[in-house]
């Protein structure tokens, strides 16, 4: 079970708390995470990576065991940790302005 | 009796004023989606519960909302209100608004003129104005920014761009204003469903007679000096254009500096300033019953976006321009420093003509006897980026 924390404005569009709990089958990277949270909440697609790119939104942020992994390969594994589901894996929003 | 319904569009949510035909007593819904920029909610004429929202975000982009029963619930087209949607692959892309770039029209959509005179692709950056259609509550319209038009047909679940503005041949020269490149008006024609207009800033006015499969740019008459070619065919910073729907044709212009109008829709335009203090402004509309009654707030400069002299004025023309009077009644006359923006002003349909603006202060505005009197109804919402109004029977 992956563990993943959602910012204010998202948990409120996908009528969902802070942690949300995602089955992800094969490997846990940042590309399968993600199909799963926008598998699950589709009312996020498009507010976490960009509709057509599927890159990662620039003012958004990934971290994990307190790492920075916002500029890892979509598909490298995340930490054990986080597959394990004994730490999260958390979006971010970038700190900016009112 | 009938009731007005105002939709306030504001940088930190949406809210709704309601009241009844009197327009004394307002009761106030929101904030609706809450820290979001709101920049347009507007209500479908064909059925006055469905509203169409545009919200974005700086860090998660573009949504878009829609309510079936007037404002009291809300969700995003194609996700089932209230409730995650059951596993797999989502039915609808209500967010997904990608431009055209199949072989057969993509080539001369491609790029538009950046700031500094360098081309640069077109990219999704939000939607500024929501039109829905006059006959089908579920087809709606939307301008977006970087400029172009994209319309549904299905309630706001899908999008498809009509690709035919941004390729009918002048997109290259179009270039983004101080508020970026945006498609911030759409007329519908009541009269002949093939027709509407748009405008662009900055790149003017356009017109569709074919439903919107091919354009053309309406720009004869306007002068804009700050451009390398005052009258050039596109590149005019037109803020606002407004039309009463019994004279289809019939155009009024807030553009950037100049206030405008068009007998011809827009084949040819006149100044009709006249004698406002200033003719910088963002907001233009036309009363509802008198279609040669106007309203228009100036602006002091484009270097200063507040109001003259620290009175918040409208001002009415009831000659279809030139002729303006300072409407005042009401409205601050000393220490006022606000904006109106283009899309936040808007008038009922019930007689007396009511009339409503918003401001950059987060002041919302009404006129119950078409500009007279003026009371606010709200004085401290977020700053306003948009007002619309429904009359409900």
């Amino acid at each position: 079970m992956i563990r993943v924390i959602l910012p204010q404005h998202l948990r409120t569009l996908a009528h969902a708390g802070s942690e949300v709990q995602l089955e992800v089958d094969g490997a846990v990277t940042q590309r399968s995470v993600l199909d799963a949270l926008e598998a699950r909440y589709p009312m996020l697609r498009g507010t976490i990576r960009d509709q057509v790119t599927r890159e990662r939104r620039p003012f958004l942020r990934f971290f994990a065991c307190e790492e920075d992994l916002s500029h890892e390969l979509p598909d490298a594994p995340l930490p054990d940790a986080v597959t394990s589901g004994k730490e999260p894996f958390l979006i971010i929003g970038a700190i900016a302005g009112g | 009796m009938s009731k007005v319904r105002v939709l306030v569009g504001t940088r930190k949510g949406a809210f709704v004023l309601t009241a009844d035909g009197k327009r004394e007593k307002w009761e106030v819904s929101g904030p609706h989606f809450a820290g979001w920029e709101m920049y347009h909610v507007k209500g479908s004429p064909a059925d006055p519960n469905r509203l169409y929202a545009s919200q974005s975000s700086g860090w998660f982009g573009q949504i878009i909302q829609r309510s079936d029963d007037g404002g009291k619930t809300w969700h995003q087209p194609g996700t089932p209100p209230g409730e995650p949607p059951a596993p797999g692959p989502p039915k609808a892309a209500s967010n997904k608004f990608v431009y055209d770039a199949s072989d057969e029209t993509g080539k001369p959509l491609t790029t538009h003129q950046w700031y500094d005179g360098t081309q640069h692709p077109w990219e999704f950056k939000r939607v500024w104005h929501m039109e829905p259609s006059l006959t089908d509550p579920d087809t709606v319209y939307a301008g977006v920014e970087d400029a172009a038009i994209f319309r549904s047909t299905d309630g706001g679940e899908n999008w498809k761009e009509l690709s035919g503005l941004r390729g009918h041949g002048t997109g290259p020269k179009w270039q983004p204003g101080a508020g970026g490149m945006c498609l911030h008006t759409i007329i519908l024609d009541p009269s002949n469903p093939q027709r509407m207009w748009i405008a662009i800033s900055a790149a003017g006015a356009f017109r569709t007679d074919d439903g919107g499969k091919s354009w053309k740019p309406i720009n004869r008459g306007l002068y804009s000096k700050y451009i390398p070619n005052p009258t050039a065919e596109v590149g005019h910073c037109v803020h606002h254009v407004a039309m009463n729907p019994s004279r289809p044709g019939v155009l009024f212009m807030q553009k950037h500096w100049d206030v405008m109008r068009s007998d011809d829709a827009g084949d040819s335009w006149q100044k009709i300033s006249g004698n406002l203090p200033t003719d910088f402004g963002f907001v233009i509309d036309v009363h509802a019953h008198e279609p040669e009654t106007i309203y228009v707030v100036p602006i002091k400069s484009d270097a200063e976006h507040f109001v003259l002299d620290g009175k918040l004025r409208v001002f009415r023309s009831r000659t279809g321009g030139n002729e303006w009077e300072a409407l005042t009644n009401g409205l601050p006359q000393r220490d006022c420093y606000v904006n109106v923006l283009r899309d936040a002003m808007a008038v009922d349909s019930l007689d007396k003509c009511g009339i409503y603006f918003g401001t950059s202060g987060g002041q919302v505005y009404a006129s119950a006897d078409a500009g007279d009197s003026w009371v606010p109804i709200v004085r401290d919402l977020p700053g306003v980026l948009s007002v619309e109004v429904q009359t409900l029977p």
